[in-house]
């Protein structure tokens, strides 16, 4: 909706909470589940996913009304592809480790439909500014979600954070949760809590519209 | 050059290593369309036959890349060839079966974006696998994705006549689900040697 009185500042904050895109759009859950098996993981993935979001929507949104509408979706990939090239290959300057650890789910970048997604439902369809302010609120929220997971994962899984140990000896590891599996119970926990949170805030928003029909039951 | 047996490679791909299970692989489809066993099947057989046609093209393309020394071109080259083979084999299918076009119609350009398209291009290549190689790789995964996304579109199935707390319904339900068949997964661990 070009025309509703929506700030640029709107734009940002819409990615972090209320329209985040890996607890409410349930958008590019492959990294999402892959690499959140460490903190330091899931935050690499996510800010190198933050960058070229941010990238290929400043790109795409200065070139849309060159872009013929037959062939934009090749060209927002190819234009993802570059970008997605070029983090690979920073990621393997600054640190080999990393590079390893998140093997082929670097270039996999390429196919998360949570950055074609914004390039086809908002870039192609906004000014340079407001897309660049959607890509780093979608692009935060996206890290900021993967870090919760991984972060979840890494505390259960290996009793640590950021490699810290947290526990005692004692602590038993929850082996399951640096398996895949723990991915997906991870992340069903994270969708569940924030259905609960929905329904709250809708119960709450039914009891305040009708606020003379009988006393509020606490 | 990779010596691994082609049979080790099957079982690897299709079970041990399961693309949607064990590598995250394809979950947006397996989440979309895995609430009704009969478009899953197709959507299985769709992926597996994108999945054989981008697998060989993937393997002449590096072949054609190594000739030519340029490694950093691989992604781009990738992405953009199994987007425009989808895009062939989609008028190709239209073109002489109708009847196939209208059983896989929607979901051929939906898979272009499917990351275990992608994913087996480049695991196959990092792997150094050989033609013969290549294509029993790329059937056992497609055979690994159908079954993940029959099984899972079977139990959702049974699972709209159960009550379930309201909070549970939709993709927390089925995340959970994948969750357990994920764990039984890992029980064909070693199978494949």
């Amino acid at each position: 909706m070009p025309t509703s009185p929506r700030t640029t500042t709107d734009e940002f904050i819409k990615g972090l909470w209320r329209e985040n895109p890996v607890f409410v759009q349930v958008l590019g859950m492959c990294p999402v589940l892959a690499v959140s098996n460490t903190a330091i993981n899931a935050l690499a993935m996510g800010l190198a996913t933050a960058f070229v979001l941010i990238m290929s929507n400043i790109v795409v949104s200065s070139l849309r009304s060159f872009i013929p509408k037959e062939v934009r979706i090749a060209t927002y990939i190819l234009v993802i592809a570059t970008f997605v090239t070029v983090v690979d290959y920073v990621i393997q300057a600054i640190s080999l480790d990393l590079y390893k650890a998140l093997g082929a789910f670097i270039s996999l970048i390429v196919v998360n439909c949570l950055i074609l997604g914004r390039a086809e439902a908002f870039a192609s369809k906004n000014t340079v500014v407001r897309s660049t302010m959607d890509g780093l609120g979608m692009g935060i929220g996206f890290a900021f979600a993967l870090f919760c997971l991984g972060a979840v994962r890494e505390i259960l899984g290996a009793g640590s954070i950021f490699g810290i140990q947290l526990f005692h000896d004692s602590f038993q590891d929850w082996v399951v949760m640096v398996l895949p599996s723990g991915g997906f119970f991870t992340l069903a926990g994270w969708l569940l809590l924030f259905n609960w949170l929905k329904q709250r805030k809708a119960k709450k928003e039914q009891m305040t519209a009708l606020p003379l029909a009988e006393e509020p039951a606490q | 050059m990779n010596q691994e047996p082609l049979w080790s490679i099957f079982v690897n791909a299709s079970l041990v290593n399961n693309f949607v299970l064990a590598y995250f692989l394809g979950i947006c489809p397996f989440l979309g369309v895995s609430s009704k066993l009969d478009t899953a099947t197709r959507m299985g057989g769709a992926v597996t036959f994108v999945m054989l046609v981008s697998s060989i093209c993937a393997f002449g393309i590096q072949l054609l890349l190594t000739a030519i020394d340029a490694p950093y071109l691989k992604l781009i080259s990738f992405i953009a060839v199994i987007a425009s083979t989808v895009q062939l084999v989609e008028m190709f299918i239209k073109k002489f079966s109708p009847a196939l076009f209208r059983a896989l119609g929607i979901f051929l350009p939906l898979i272009t974006t499917n990351c275990a398209i992608l994913g087996l291009a480049l695991f196959q290549t990092n792997k150094g696998y050989g033609f013969l190689q290549c294509i029993v790789y790329a059937l056992g995964a497609g055979v690994g994705f159908t079954l993940a996304l029959v099984l899972i579109a079977g139990l959702r199935e049974k699972l709209e006549l159960a009550e379930v707390p309201d909070v549970t319904k939709g993709t927390a339900m089925a995340l959970m689900l994948a969750g357990l068949l994920s764990v039984a997964f890992m029980g064909f661990g070693g199978l494949g040697g």
